[in-house]
């Protein structure tokens, strides 16, 4: 019995944590959002080093064949960094999706690539989980119509997309008939564009099994709780070390009662979905009849929970919290997305309730 | 992460489900404190080693190596097949662990045995009308006079005080002391001379709660435990146990799982409670949250394991765990709308009314063993670092 990360996971946590520090300053992430969105390279690049996009492909693929819960400790630190790199697009999703769902020859050509990090994967697959007005992709063979909307990181050599009958496909970003219009949004670490597909050729995972699929979704959505989890943490941390330091009335804002409980308020919400982003992401691999049921409940409550954190933080830092001098909203905005993302918190409990046969 | 808890544990599980098969039908439930049945039952659970596992057998216990497992086990079990475990109460939870750390041999060997049996009965003298959260500022008093301590003041908020023949009690026998050393712990019977006890009836109308005065108390001053001066340190060295065990997540996922079939049975204009989407989604809110909490109370039963402290995982678990469970109640309420009012021996009550004096109780609770408030102050100052409350020795503004 031993509920909590092992000593490689902590390790894991210590190097990335230590790497993001020095290479991802706020000044960093400030400059990668000014820059309309030209790669990081150097911080993908000492991703790369320390093996993170091949954290779950496996070793016969040149990767390092860890488990769903390394990509969660690993997703925390990046969120609690606001990092702007593509590892949840490429390293957790694509690479899953070409694992469960690839063929040999699929595997043999892109995971070796994707392992290294030299290959990144886009992600147009919102259509899956909560399809808006807009979006929506019809097949034809080998060739793909229509568009997919909020595909994460869309500058990328691939782009990964699924049909209206959710099988998955993968799209060259230069492909005939592909084109792509930004979309800005509040999360400047993450860009997004819209995808049009008219009659663009497309290679299809053929192993898209609804199980496969529903894996795939589970992974995403713990993975961008762990994302939100680590925001939180950084957002609950500036809000303790300004309220140590801030003065007014004489003394430290952190000394009176009603900073003091918002900020236990935070810390007491923050605590037990760090216990349930760890479970999530062990039982994606360990307790198969639990996943999906967990995966719900985690990205709800983490949206939930987020969102709590990301208004309170703000609240603690007075005026400054809402500059952009400060940037603390890059945190908010970051978990503002993963709210969003692949099924908000209404949406992902009616599943979770529907799982559960209580949905008539 | 590892989850299970190996073969060895897995067997003393079938053990349990074992002897609770065997004995599911003849356990007494509901058994008033002191019955025979009561007592009897008690003792059969001590000599199995379900309750008082780890106590000393020259104390009455059952002498078995400390294993949280095999305890965590055993609570699982008989909750699982709705088995009354061992007894509970301020006595056996709160007093035994402290005569056990800090009591005099003497002390241990004639107070320990009778409490865990059943056959002494005790309560805790802690709260005054004017020490709520801030306990330290008590008053009741104790003035030694030749051998013995007399005692004058009064205590608020004492479970089982009519039904207790003891009271382990917090007085001031130091007045001149700064307020946390000058407080004694001390242990008398509840029928000495001088005592007089009025019950508290609570918002579920029941008296779970008393008022007792003492006046002229009579105490031989050799039933102290630790030194003069010395009981806010003794009464410390065990409320962590208290906060521990209010809001327990195991407790409240069985709840929860009684409501969801409530939300089954319960229809509004025809439909079924569940089939409405707002309440199914306040419903998977709930569940979330229960969840969270469970693998929380793992994360900090496994740092106990490990022999170190979880700090904030452990601190946050009475403020949230209480919450929640009151937060649960609500839904079951309004599940139910006007039904949900019933009380008392209304015909047309669900589950006995538990739900309604459970929504009540959890109230208590939010309050009760350090408020939602003590509990920020305590998460933010030695969880965040964040600085203390400031202290005043003499009453400040706001009060004549």
């Amino acid at each position: 019995m031993d509920f909590g990360l092992s000593e490689i996971q902590l390790s894991l946590q210590e190097s990335i944590t230590r790497f993001l520090d020095e290479k991802v300053p706020l000044d960093r992430v400030r400059e990668f959002a000014d820059s309309d969105h030209a790669f990081a390279e150097d911080v993908w690049q000492g991703l790369c080093e320390l093996g993170v996009p091949g954290v779950l492909i496996e070793e016969k693929y040149g990767g390092i064949g860890l488990g769903s819960l390394e990509a969660v400790v690993i997703s925390e630190c990046i969120g609690n960094h606001v990092a702007p790199v593509p590892f949840f697009s490429s390293s957790v999703m694509a690479a899953t999706a070409i694992q469960l769902c690839g063929s040999d020859s699929q595997k043999e050509k892109y995971l070796p690539r994707l392992a290294t990090g030299e290959l990144t994967v886009g992600l147009g697959i919102s259509e899956l989980s909560g399809r808006r007005n807009g979006g929506g992709i019809t097949s034809s063979g080998e060739s793909l119509t229509g568009s997919a909307l909020y595909v994460l990181e869309p500058t990328a050599e691939l782009i990964l997309v699924a049909d209206q009958k959710a099988r998955l496909f993968l799209v060259e970003r230069g492909a005939m008939g592909l084109s792509s219009r930004a979309m800005p949004q509040i999360d400047r670490t993450r860009p997004i564009a819209t995808i049009d597909l008219d009659d663009t050729p497309a290679e299809s995972l053929v192993g898209s099994t609804p199980s496969g699929i529903q894996a795939l979704i589970d992974l995403g959505r713990v993975t961008l709780s762990a994302d939100t989890l680590g925001a939180s943490q950084s957002m609950l941390d500036q809000a303790i070390a300004y309220s140590l330091q801030r003065e007014q009335f004489n003394r430290v804002i952190g000394s009176f009662q009603a900073v003091k409980h918002m900020c236990a308020e935070m810390a007491a919400e923050i605590e037990p979905s760090r216990s349930l982003v760890w479970y999530a992401g062990h039982a994606l691999d360990e307790v198969p009849e639990e996943s999906h049921l967990t995966a719900c409940h985690t990205k709800a409550h983490l949206s939930e929970v987020g969102t709590f954190i990301g208004k309170t933080s703000t609240v603690v830092h007075g005026g400054m919290g809402f500059t952009d001098l400060l940037g603390l909203h890059y945190w908010f905005k970051r978990i503002g997305f993963n709210r969003q993302y692949l099924g908000g918190p209404e949406y992902v409990r009616e599943e979770a309730a529907r799982i559960q046969g209580l949905v008539a | 992460m590892d989850l299970s808890y190996g073969p060895q544990y897995e067997a003393y599980r079938q053990e349990i489900r074992d002897f609770i098969s065997q004995y599911k039908d003849n356990a007494p439930r509901g058994a008033p404190l002191k019955s025979e049945a009561a007592i009897k039952y008690q003792k059969f659970l001590i000599e199995k080693g379900y309750t008082a596992r780890t106590i000393p057998t020259e104390y009455g216990g059952h002498g078995g190596e400390p294993d949280m497992l095999k305890g965590r086990i055993i609570a699982e079990e008989f909750a699982r097949g709705q088995m009354p475990g061992g007894m509970g109460g301020q006595g056996i939870s709160m007093l035994v662990p402290t005569l056990l750390e800090l009591g005099t041999e003497e002390q241990k060997r004639k107070f320990i045995p009778p409490t865990l049996a059943g056959e002494m009965v005790w309560c805790q003298g802690y709260s005054e009308p004017n020490a709520g959260s801030d306990l330290a500022s008590l008053r009741t008093s104790a003035v030694l006079d030749g051998d013995e301590w007399v005692i004058n003041g009064s205590k608020i908020w004492t479970s089982t005080a009519h039904l207790a023949d003891w009271i382990f009690c917090l007085v001031r026998t130091e007045p001149d002391a700064p307020k946390h050393q000058g407080i004694s712990f001390l242990l008398f019977q509840m029928d000495s001379t001088g005592i007089e006890i009025r019950p508290l009836v609570d918002m579920t109308m029941t008296p779970n709660f008393n008022e007792v005065f003492f006046t002229d108390v009579r105490v031989p001053k050799d039933q102290i435990v630790g030194k003069r001066g010395e009981g806010w340190y003794v009464a410390n060295a065990i409320l962590g146990h208290e906060r521990d065990s209010l809001g327990d997540p195991n407790a409240t996922l069985s709840r929860l799982t009684r409501l969801m079939e409530l939300m089954k049975e319960e229809t509004i204009d025809g439909t079924r409670i569940v089939d409405n989407p707002i309440f199914r989604d306040r419903l998977m809110r709930i569940q979330a949250r229960v969840m969270s909490l469970r693998f929380n109370d793992l994360r900090v039963l496994s740092s106990r394991l490990n022999k170190t402290d979880a700090k904030l995982p452990r601190m946050i678990s009475k403020l949230q765990g209480t919450e929640l469970r009151h937060d649960l109640e609500q839904l079951a309420i309004d599940t139910m709308g006007e039904t949900g009012l019933m009380f008392g021996k209304s015909e047309f009550l669900k589950d006995a009314g538990s739900w309604q004096y459970q929504y009540m109780y959890f109230l208590g609770l939010i309050i009760g063993g350090g408020t939602s408030q003590i509990q920020k102050n305590i998460i933010s100052e030695r969880g965040l670092g964040m600085p203390k409350e400031p202290k005043f020795d003499k009453p400040q503004m706001g009060r004549a």
